[in-house]
């Protein structure tokens, strides 16, 4: 994943064609265009056209209509959700679930979602916040830190520190969330916010990324100069470093927001204080609702709620994805 | 995974249990020199005030938290949804496990409140005097919460088995409400051949259904002595339960929707389940969750394994137990009191729970309520009668969460593949036979 991405950063220059799909979506059609391109081309056909480049590719029936299934297929459930976040618990049961029931109860079902057992949604998104901006946040900046120096200072032991992180990036989270759980126990952190904080700062993809990132983007030659016009090595990096390094830090942001917002089972183990939890476990609390005897089943109210749960991320991504592309473009048209 | 964790649990049970018997050891020091008038304690506790940390998920409670801050104003409750049932537990022997953050009162139902008790990991409430309430509650409740002298938990509330059956679908169909286990049948045969669509109801193996419907017929597979366990799926009570579900299963008469899911309340709404035998709190999740159907279900007593009986069983119900962990513990004993007797259960009662509670189940107002829902129906004159001829002398295992656990990987069976009812029993019996001897108890033997 990491590699084709940086590849794909550093631009067509690089001859090594990436290992694995790119992670972004531009970068792995851009690769099956030209993989499918290539299969087909080598007929005859070829020589009496100009060849079509990566950025004009060949347009393809098949392809395309692959292409468009896979959308239908990830718009579904989103427009599921959307239709479905104005029925009232009554119309989830009486009605189809891929349309419309007869009255809307759309602007209702946000209103009691956001008010119901005494606005303890809001709450919720308030925590989610606060882990995203703390968590996700903290974690960008480590990684952006940690990244820059490991790719421009040469030092001791930082073979030693490659492997820890290539390592630490094998290891799933939950692997690791009971013993941490454990650790924070003996502390006398869980059921506080740090719980779920102090664990999302680190994030050794994050490093990683911004590592490689860091090493292709920022010249030596440039640090050098800087150097020699007698700028400190923090005046450095805020002003030069920084901005170039801007891409990769968006690119980590956004995957670390993703992860935390979307994060379930650290907070799971680590927080049983309903004050305390993130959107996820709140929804998943309402869910369980409906499941115990004497609960109120809020169907409609969890698919409100997970519709609300969503917006902020989508909007990240819009928001963000030009930085994103610019990061995946950067490297292209250098020297 | 989760069987995973249960085992890791329950090895961590076993060090909760040793670090219980050494507090036990320091509390009977101190009581030695106190004195053994708990009842004051708890008064002065009141007085002093501090916070109680309830961990529960019964909706009814939050208004006897605030009316007990009310009586006791230096008194901070805060309750905490840490979980519904097994995940519940499961939180609650981690934090025991971790030696803190444990709460202070917990709801345990009462299949799983064996689990709590054998390790000694609840506090024994005789001390405190809660012995008294031995005919406040209905026996069956009380019967689960007591062991020889000792009372781990207070009855919370109850869930007397009824019948829940759709009447206007019996009533399209010209079916009648069926009064035997063998009508049932019929009627579950007659529904699904004048509507392939609609089923007499849900099942896709539920370990709680199952023992309860097992129990009103008699059957008693499990019997508990201390550490020496019993586990017998073979009694004619367990055979004359196989020997009728096994004829919906084999005519495929059950629709294979599991309870509880969102397809469930669907059915529930449309029609498509016709009844379920279920405990008396199901009104308030209809009510609740089913709005659209009022007026549509009726209640009638559970359908009889003999002609002419009048038996039946506990499905559900909960109980508040005080963790030997808790911090504030004449507190949480003060608490637990006031929301299981008198005002706070009357006030629950209210709200919708079902009484545990012989005064509230006697009530004429309690009795004479007509459900809206139920067409006007005084639905709880059949759950008060259904609440007095629960069978007695039942126990489930004291590992029950995990033997309920695994009961759809063994009984489970049954319902999808030729495998019968009685051989996935046996399978669920070898198994809980076989974890019960591993984990320290004589099973069998």
């Amino acid at each position: 994943m990491t590699t084709s991405l940086t590849s794909a950063a550093s631009g067509s220059g690089t001859p090594t064609a990436p290992r694995t799909p790119g992670a972004a979506p531009e970068a792995r059609t851009r690769t099956d265009a030209r993989a499918d391109g290539g299969t087909r081309t080598r007929t005859a056909k070829r020589r009496k056209r100009p060849p079509h480049t990566p950025l004009n590719p060949r347009p393809s029936v098949p392809l395309t209509l692959v292409t468009g299934l896979v959308l239908v297929y990830t718009l579904l459930p989103l427009a599921w959700l959307v239709i479905n976040a104005t029925k009232d618990q009554n119309g989830l049961l009486d009605s189809f679930g891929l349309w419309f029931a007869e009255d809307s109860h759309f602007w209702d079902n946000i209103g009691r979602t956001l008010s119901y057992d005494d606005g303890v949604f809001v709450r919720w998104l308030l925590n989610t916040l606060l882990y995203v901006v703390a968590g996700a946040g903290g974690a960008t900046v480590l990684a952006v830190l940690g990244g820059y120096a490991l790719a421009t200072y040469d030092f001791p032991g930082r073979r030693a520190v490659f492997a820890v992180v290539l390592g630490a990036v094998a290891v799933p989270g939950t692997a690791l969330a009971v013993p941490t759980f454990l650790m924070f126990s003996n502390m006398g952190l869980t059921n506080t916010p740090w719980a779920v904080i102090i664990p999302s700062l680190i994030s050794p993809f994050g490093l990683y990324l911004m590592w490689v990132f860091a090493a292709e983007s920022v010249p030596t030659e440039l640090l050098e100069a800087a150097r020699i016009d007698g700028s400190g090595e923090l005046r450095t990096f805020f002003t030069i470093a920084l901005p170039l390094l801007m891409p990769g830090t968006v690119t980590v942001l956004l995957f670390s927001m993703v992860a935390t917002w979307n994060n379930y089972f650290l907070p799971l183990i680590m927080i049983k204080d309903p004050d305390w939890y993130p959107l996820t476990l709140g929804l998943n609390a309402w869910n369980a609702q409906a499941q115990t005897a004497g609960g109120e089943a809020v169907f409609d109210l969890i698919i409100t709620g997970s519709l609300l749960t969503i917006v902020p991320i989508v909007a990240v991504f819009l928001l963000l994805q030009r930085y994103w592309q610019s990061g995946l473009a950067a490297g292209s048209v250098k020297e | 995974m989760r069987t995973h964790i249960t085992r890791r649990l329950l090895g961590a049970l076993a060090v909760v249990s040793t670090l219980a018997l050494t507090a036990t050891a320091c509390g009977s020091d101190a009581s030695d020199g106190g004195g053994d008038s708990g009842p004051k304690d708890v008064a002065a506790a009141l007085e002093k005030g501090g916070k109680v940390t309830v961990w529960a998920w019964e909706p009814t409670l939050k208004k006897v938290a605030e009316d007990f801050e009310k009586k006791y104003p230096k008194v901070d409750v805060e309750l905490v949804n840490a979980g519904t049932g097994d995940k519940q537990y499961t939180a609650l022997q981690n934090a025991m496990a971790a030696g803190s953050g444990a709460p202070d009162v917990a709801q345990v139902e009462y299949y799983a409140l064996g689990q709590f008790t054998i390790g000694k990991s609840v506090e024994d409430l005789a001390s405190y005097g809660a012995q008294k309430y031995g005919t406040t509650f209905t026996s069956g409740p009380w019967n689960a919460v007591t062991e020889d002298k000792a009372v781990y938990a207070l009855p919370m509330d109850s869930g007397p088995m009824a019948f829940f059956y759709n009447k206007k679908v019996f009533d399209k169909h010209g079916i009648k409400v069926p009064t035997t286990w063998d009508e049932y049948v019929e009627a579950a045969r007659a529904l699904h051949k004048a509507d392939p669509k609609i089923f007499i109801t849900n099942d896709t193996g539920d370990a709680g259904a199952t023992t309860s419907l097992i129990w009103q017929a008699g059957g008693r597979p499990y019997r508990t002595d201390g550490t020496d366990v019993t586990i017998d799926f073979g009694d004619e009570g367990t055979r004359k339960y196989t020997a009728t579900w096994q004829k919906l299963l084999d005519e495929k008469l059950v629709a294979p929707i599991s309870s509880w899911s969102d397809a469930w309340y669907k059915g529930l709404a449309d029609g498509s389940l016709a009844t379920l035998s279920i405990g008396a709190w199901m009104p308030a999740n209809l009510t609740s969750g089913v709005a659209s159907a009022s007026g549509d279900w009726r209640v009638a007593p559970l359908p009889q394994w003999t002609k002419g009986d009048k038996t039946s069983a506990e499905n559900g119900g909960s109980s508040l137990a005080v963790p030997k962990a808790a911090k504030n513990k004449e507190l949480a004993y003060a608490f637990t009191e006031f929301a299981t007797t008198g005002a706070g259960a009357s006030a629950r009662v209210t709200a919708g729970a079902f009484p545990a509670t012989r005064a509230d189940l006697e009530s004429k107002a309690f009795l004479d309520t007509a459900f809206p829902y139920f067409g006007g129906q005084q639905a709880n004159r059949i759950f008060a009668e259904s609440a007095r001829n629960v069978g007695e002398d039942w126990s489930y295992l004291p590992y029950q969460v995990y033997a309920n656990s695994i009961f759809n990987d063994t009984v489970g069976k049954a319902y999808v593949s030729p495998t019968t009812l009685t051989d996935g029993l046996k399978q669920w019996q070898e198994a809980g036979v076989t974890y019960g001897n591993d984990q320290g108890f004589t099973v069998n033997k």
